[in-house]
Order: structure tokens, then C-alpha cells, then sequence
């Protein structure tokens, strides 16, 4: 390996050294797979978000739709969060991995038709394990609820689309590995074995008790912090140095957040005072405690890179989600930290301040960064401009949504915590619940934003699309009726 | 260079070590578990829930009532649950791996947005309430947010002159010549509910008030052939001894 940072390959992508493939020609093997993945993770996320209104609407009045067991709390809640995890989260970070992967190593996308077997194999499973959480075979596992008959048909969809991702790597042409490039790796590889070890150990052939929360935190956090954390970072580190037009600040520091992130990162997620033996959640508390060191590394690194052009966030919308991801990415990461002390989670344990937590990770940071990028890739794509009104509503719609609904339910759940915890003040365990409905109904309007968002995200790139294939069409025409007048 | 194995693998080692440590090595630990024989009964802890408390326990899963209630005691010193009178043994004392031996889903739940529903059996023994309850919440706890489970009931036309029969439930605003029956379900769910307990005193949780003593009484490991002492609170499973 040589010692200069190949943090070059993004800067010199625009042809000095004539490449051997075009990124046009990277973008043309990349059109149909990543567009597919990227248009039905759209989907999801507004089938998602109109569930999680409908769970969201339970707190305002616990009888609306309450006859319909599919549209009951425990199954929309659940199908809410499926949808937007798998439904959405996994396949924008793979679309977005295998155009990155391919344009770093300045290859085709190999495999283009197993991935788009993988695709539709992959939305197959997610209707079908939808319809099974809402007709009540869910699991019981949170964040696997999906029945069996639906997680066999992911697993193997993800396979396919994962094989073409290491093909793909594989055949490189670039050999030089940029940082982005480790960490889509490393995803790439890790969920397969999480989520068998999942399945296997508490669908197929459930191990006895405890054993089972265990691995299902085990899976959650590993899922959270390995699998979107690395993908989110990847794009992150890719598209930040690209917009900007300037190298990232430091490769090293990357690769150090990489191993200080998958030593200590897949470690956290089991909350204290589990009834578990005492070291389980002690030695998690540890693990999450540690990753302060990767979380502020990603700070610097990024901040480095920025420094002096800030500017360029307000020409370009793309680089405007990515950085949000970013510093939505450090503050979560920060509050992760700060839940993992005794005191803290002595108080946010079992209230809504986890939930905010979480879609502060896995909205704030995930969900953005890869809006930027998606934004980024598609017109590049079709080789056609989104329209920048629609992106930015989409961004200022998100932006809100999300901070309304992290900020009502963080708030919220410390209220909820502190008077859970004080008996004495409200014996009464409505007054409990009562403390927090206000900060509930209203992440309610930080989910109408963030749905409003999606519809626009949706119809921004449906609407793109149809432009593009109307203009071929006509095009197609007019070549028709030349040949036509000629004959 | 390739650095590219070189990377899997690396990656590969950390991210797995996370797997021995809490797949691999809690599995290790705990498989061991098994039932205690509890020295004032006899009985064995925790015994096989019932075939119909089972079926409520799928009920339970099926329409997520984890979502929003915990089955988990903490610890007292971390947070009031004990407080709350939500224990079980004696009101004094957390949940415990043991508790959870034959829980298939393990439903710990991450939320409290209702009470947490550990020892439910032993707080609301009251089959005719729960049902009450899940029909219709608000009706016995009024501003309840809990969602109503109509759907686990039948509503049946009376026939001219038929009484309601034993099990119909006595809640307001039944037309008149109709009746309110729960569902198999909603039976099953019930009599899952009512089997919530786990107030076995064992040797990782001893009673409280004069630990050692009591402790020695009630919970002497049944086969007698341990040399651990009685732990204070959190201790592990592998403490317990099981049964003969
Ligand atoms: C949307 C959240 C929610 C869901 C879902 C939910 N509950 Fe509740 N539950 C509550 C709240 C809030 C209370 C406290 C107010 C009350 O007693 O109704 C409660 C109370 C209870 C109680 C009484 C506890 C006590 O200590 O008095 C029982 C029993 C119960 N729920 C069982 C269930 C079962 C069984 C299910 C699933 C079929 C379920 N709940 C689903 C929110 C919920």
C-alpha cells in the first residue's frame, strides 16, 4: 500500500489520466438497480410514515380505528418502523453503495440484473412481512418483527444484491482503497451475519429466556451503529469532500474511525438494570461509553474538511442534507454517550426519550445524508435536473419534521422519566402518562412534516423520471417518423 | 497493495468479538439455566405455563402489547418500580434472568407508556376486570390512552326472552337484546395475564429483611451441593442451583 492518501481518486474523478471506463458509462451500468432501489425506498418511506401517523393518532384518541386489530398500536407502530428501517434505510444505503462503490473503483456495476432480482425479491419480502405484522405473525422481536416467511426472502434478496456490491469491489479498477470503501465493505458483510444469528437464534430455533432480549439489543445496535452508521459514514466522507471540491481532511483519521467504530461500537444497546447477570449490561454501558472517540473524530474530520468553505453549503442542497446528516450524526452520537452514564438512563430507561434518540440516528443522520446523496445521484442518473423547488421543500420539510419530533419526545421522555421515577409526587400511574401526552401530540406535527416531506421526496424523483422518459419518448417519435418520411 | 481481505478479515475479528461476547459467551453462561425448587412449596420455579396461558401469550405478542408495557422490575436504587408496588416478591425485589425461563417471546418491552404488567397476576387477580378492561379501558380507567380491543370480543344478538350468558361482560351502552362475549382470544389473554408473577424468592434475590436468615430458610438450593453464598441483588443466573 502506498502511503499517499487516496483520498485523490474523488479529486482527480474528472479526467486527468484518461480513465478506461467513463463516469458516464459508471452511470449508465448503474441506471436501472440504483434507480429501482431508490424509487421503492421512497415508497416505503411514505407507506412507513402514513403508518406511523396512524400509531402517532392513537395518543390523541386511543378509539380512532380502533375495531381494525390491523390498524391496532402494537402492529402499525411496529410496521411503521419495519418500513422504514428495511423498507427504506436498507435499500437507499445499498442504491447508494453500489453507485459509490462502483464510481470509486471506477467500474461498472457488475451483476446489474442480479441486483434488480434482489430488488423486487427484496420489496416482495417487505409486503409480504408488512402484511404479517399487521395481520398479527409478528415475532415479538423488536426490529424483527417480520415474520419468518418474509425475513427467508429478505435474507436471500440482500445476498444477491450484496454479491454484485463485493463483484463489483472486486473488480475495480482503481486498486487504491478510499476510506468510503472500507466501511461499505464492512456493512455490506455484516448484516448477513447479524441478522442469521437473529433468525436463527430466536425464529428458527429460539434459544430459552433472557438469551433472546440479549441478541435482539445485540442485533438493534449492531444494525444502528455498524450497518447505517458505516453506510451513512461512507456516503458522508464520499460526498462531503466531493461537493466541496477538496480532499478529506484526513484518510488516517478515517480509517481510525473505522476500527475505533467496529471495536467499540458494536458493543453497546443492552440497558442497565436488565435483569441479566450484572456484566452484560455493565460491559455495554462501557462499549457505548467509548465511542465518543469515533463520534468526535468524525467531528474533526469533517469539520477540517469543510473549514473555509461553508459557503458552499447554500449553492448546493445536497451538501446541505449530508451535513445535517453529519452534525445530526456527532450530536445523536453525543447523546448516545451521555445515555450510557448510570444517572441518565436510570431516568430515560423504558420512555419515549429511546425512541427519540433513535430517529435521531436513523433520521436525523441516516435518513439525510442519504436524501443528499440520492439527490446527488439520480440526476446524474438520468442526466436531468431534479426540480430544486421540490428538493427544497423536501429538505426544509425534513429538516423541521425531524427536529420537532426528536426535540418534543427527547424533552418528553426526561418528563416522563423523572416523574416515573418519583412515586411519591404521582402515585397515580395516569398522571404519568398524562405528563407526557403533550410532548407526544406533538411529534404528531413532526410527523405530518416529515410525511409532507416524503410525498415530496417521492414525487421529485417519479416526476424526474417521467420528464426524462416522456423527452426519450418523443425523441424515439420524432427518429420514427425521420425513418418514416425517408422510406 | 490488495488491501481489500485484508480489511474483511480485520473487520471481520472486531465486529465478532462483539458476537462471542454477548451471543456466544451469555449463552454459554445461562443455558445451565433451569428450574429452582422452591424450599416452602416444594414447586418447581418457574413451572410451564399453562397450554391455555400459552395461547394468550401469542395473543399478547400477536397484537403488540409490548409496545407499550414493560414486563421487567429494575433494581431498587434504579428507579421506583419497586416503589411503584410493581414487584412481586414481597413488593421488594427486581425481575431476574430466572423469571424468564419459559417467556417465549421474551417481551421486556422498551416503553412504559402504561404500567409495567410483570406481576400483573398478582396485583389484578380479577379475570371479569381484565376483560372489562381490555373491551373497553377507558370505561374503568377513565382517560386511559390505552387502545380499546374491541376485536377480541363478540357482539351477539340475544334470542326473544334469552338471558345474557355467564361470561357476557357488564359494560354500558349495549343495545338492548345483544350481548358482549369475550373471544377465545381474549380468554387466552386473560388467563396469560393472570399467570404474570414472578414472586418466587430465590437465591439471587433474597428476601430483603433479615437477608440472611430468611434467606437460608427459604431458598436453600434444593440439591444442596453449592458453596456459593447467597449474592446480593443483580447476581448472575449462575448462581442458581437447579433442581434434582
Ligand atoms: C398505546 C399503548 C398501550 C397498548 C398498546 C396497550 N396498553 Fe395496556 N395500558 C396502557 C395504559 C396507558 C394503561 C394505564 C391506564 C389503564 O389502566 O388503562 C394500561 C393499563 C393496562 C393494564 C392495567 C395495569 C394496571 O396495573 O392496572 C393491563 C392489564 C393492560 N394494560 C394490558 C394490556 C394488554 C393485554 C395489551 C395488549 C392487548 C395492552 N395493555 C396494550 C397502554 C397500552
Amino acid at each position: 500500500m502506498s502511503a499517499t492518501p487516496s483520498t485523490q481518486i474523488i479529486s482527480i474523478d474528472r479526467g486527468n489520466e484518461a480513465p478506461a471506463v467513463t463516469s458516464v458509462q459508471i452511470d449508465a451500468s448503474c441506471r436501472a438497480p440504483v434507480l429501482l432501489l431508490f424509487i421503492s425506498a421512497a415508497a416505503w418511506l411514505l407507506i412507513g410514515s402514513l403508518l406511523g401517523i396512524i400509531a402517532s393518532l392513537k395518543f390523541h384518541s386511543p378509539n380512532i380505528l380502533a375495531s381494525c386489530p390491523l390498524l391496532t398500536y402494537g402492529r402499525v407502530h411496529p410496521a411503521a418502523w419495519n418500513a422504514l428501517i428495511y423498507g427504506f434505510a436498507i435499500q437507499a444505503g445499498l442504491g447508494v453503495g453500489l453507485w459509490v462503490l462502483s464510481h470509486l473503483g471506477r467500474a461498472k456495476l457488475a451483476m446489474a440484473p442480479l441486483i434488480v432480482i434482489g430488488a423486487i425479491l427484496w420489496n416482495l419480502g417487505m409486503t409480504i412481512g408488512t402484511y404479517g405484522i399487521l395481520y398479527g405473525d409478528s415475532t415479538g422481536f423488536e426490529w424483527l418483527e417480520m415474520p419468518r416467511y418474509a425475513s427467508g426472502i429478505l435474507f436471500f434478496a440482500y445476498l444477491a444484491i450484496g454479491l454484485a456490491a463485493i463483484v463489483t469491489l472486486h473488480l475495480r479498477r482503481e486498486r487504491e482503497l478510499y476510506i468510503s470503501q472500507w466501511l461499505l465493505l464492512a456493512a455490506i458483510f455484516w448484516l448477513p451475519w447479524i441478522y442469521s444469528t437473529a433468525q436463527l437464534l430466536l425464529v428458527f430455533k429460539p434459544v430459552r429466556g433472557v438469551m433472546q432480549a440479549i441478541i435482539d439489543w445485540w442485533y438493534i445496535n449492531n444494525l444502528t451503529t455498524i450497518w447505517l452508521g458505516f453506510t451513512g459514514l461512507a456516503a458522508t466522507f464520499y460526498f462531503i469532500p466531493k461537493i466541496i471540491n477538496r480532499p478529506l481532511y484526513s484518510h488516517y483519521i478515517g480509517i481510525f474511525i473505522f476500527w475505533t467504530l467496529a471495536i467499540f461500537g458494536s458493543w453497546g444497546g443492552i440497558p442497565t438494570g436488565s435483569p441479566l447477570p450484572t456484566w452484560i449490561p455493565a460491559l455495554s454501558s462501557v462499549g457505548a461509553a467509548l465511542t465518543i472517540v469515533p463520534v468526535l473524530a468524525v467531528a474533526f474530520n469533517v469539520h477540517k474538511t469543510f473549514v473555509g468553505n461553508y459557503s458552499k453549503l447554500s449553492s448546493s442542497m445536497p451538501l446541505k442534507f449530508i451535513a445535517f446528516g453529519a452534525l445530526a450524526y456527532v450530536l445523536s452520537g453525543l447523546v448516545g454517550v451521555l445515555a450510557s452514564i448510570v444517572q441518565v438512563s436510570e431516568v430515560i430507561n423504558f420512555t419515549w426519550f429511546t425512541p427519540a434518540q433513535t430517529q435521531f440516528v436513523v433520521y436525523g443522520f441516516f435518513a439525510m445524508t442519504m436524501f443528499g446523496a440520492i439527490y446527488y445521484i439520480v440526476p446524474r442518473l438520468l442526466q436531468a435536473d431534479i426540480s430544486s423547488a421540490g428538493v427544497r421543500w423536501h429538505f426544509w420539510l425534513a429538516l423541521i419534521g425531524v427536529l420537532i419530533y426528536v426535540v418534543s419526545l427527547g424533552v418528553g421522555g426526561v418528563e416522563q422519566g423523572t416523574v416515573l421515577n418519583n412515586p411519591k409526587a404521582t402515585a397515580d400511574f395516569m398522571g404519568v402518562t398524562n405528563s407526557t401526552l403533550p410532548f407526544l401530540r406533538a411529534s404528531t406535527t413532526g410527523d405530518l412534516f416529515i410525511a409532507l416531506g416524503h410525498l415530496v421526496f417521492l414525487l421529485n424523483l417519479v416526476g424526474v423520471l417521467v420528464r426524462v422518459s416522456r423527452a426519450s419518448f418523443s425523441t424515439a417519435m420524432v427518429a420514427n417518423r425521420r425513418a418514416e418520411v425517408r422510406a | 497493495m490488495n488491501l481489500g481481505p485484508l480489511v474483511f478479515l480485520g473487520t471481520f475479528f472486531a465486529l465478532a468479538t462483539s458476537w462471542l461476547g454477548f451471543v456466544l459467551v451469555p449463552q454459554l453462561q445461562l443455558c445451565r439455566q433451569q428450574p429452582v425448587e422452591i424450599d416452602a412449596t416444594g414447586q418447581l420455579y418457574p413451572s410451564d405455563p399453562s397450554g391455555i396461558a400459552k395461547q394468550g401469550e401469542e395473543v399478547y405478542r400477536a397484537n403488540g402489547c409490548y409496545y407499550c408495557h414493560s414486563q421487567q422490575v429494575r433494581p431498587k436504587g434504579f428507579g421506583s418500580d419497586v416503589e411503584r408496588g410493581w414487584g412481586g416478591r414481597g413488593g421488594k425485589v427486581q425481575s431476574v434472568a430466572q423469571d424468564y425461563l419459559y417467556a417465549r417471546p421474551v417481551m421486556f418491552g422498551s416503553q412504559r407508556i402504561g404500567p409495567d404488567l410483570t406481576n400483573i397476576g398478582l396485583r389484578k387477580p380479577d379475570a371479569a376486570w381484565q376483560l372489562k378492561h381490555l373491551y373497553d379501558p377507558q370505561s374503568v380507567t377513565p382517560k386511559s390512552v390505552m387502545p380499546p380491543y374491541r376485536y377480541l370480543f363478540e357482539k351477539r344478538k340475544l334470542k326473544l326472552g334469552q338471558k345474557p350468558s355467564e361470561e357476557a361482560l357488564q359494560v354500558a351502552n349495549v343495545p338492548a337484546g345483544y350481548e358482549i362475549v369475550p373471544k377465545e382470544e381474549a380468554k387466552t389473554l386473560v388467563a396469560y395475564l393472570m399467570n404474570l408473577h414472578s414472586d418466587a424468592i430465590l437465591f439471587e434475590t433474597p428476601p430483603p429483611t433479615n437477608a440472611v436468615a430468611a434467606a437460608s430458610s427459604t431458598n436453600a438450593p434444593a440439591a444442596g451441593g453449592s458453596t456459593n453464598n447467597p449474592p446480593a441483588a443483580t447476581n448472575g443466573p449462575s448462581t442458581n442451583v437447579p433442581a434434582k
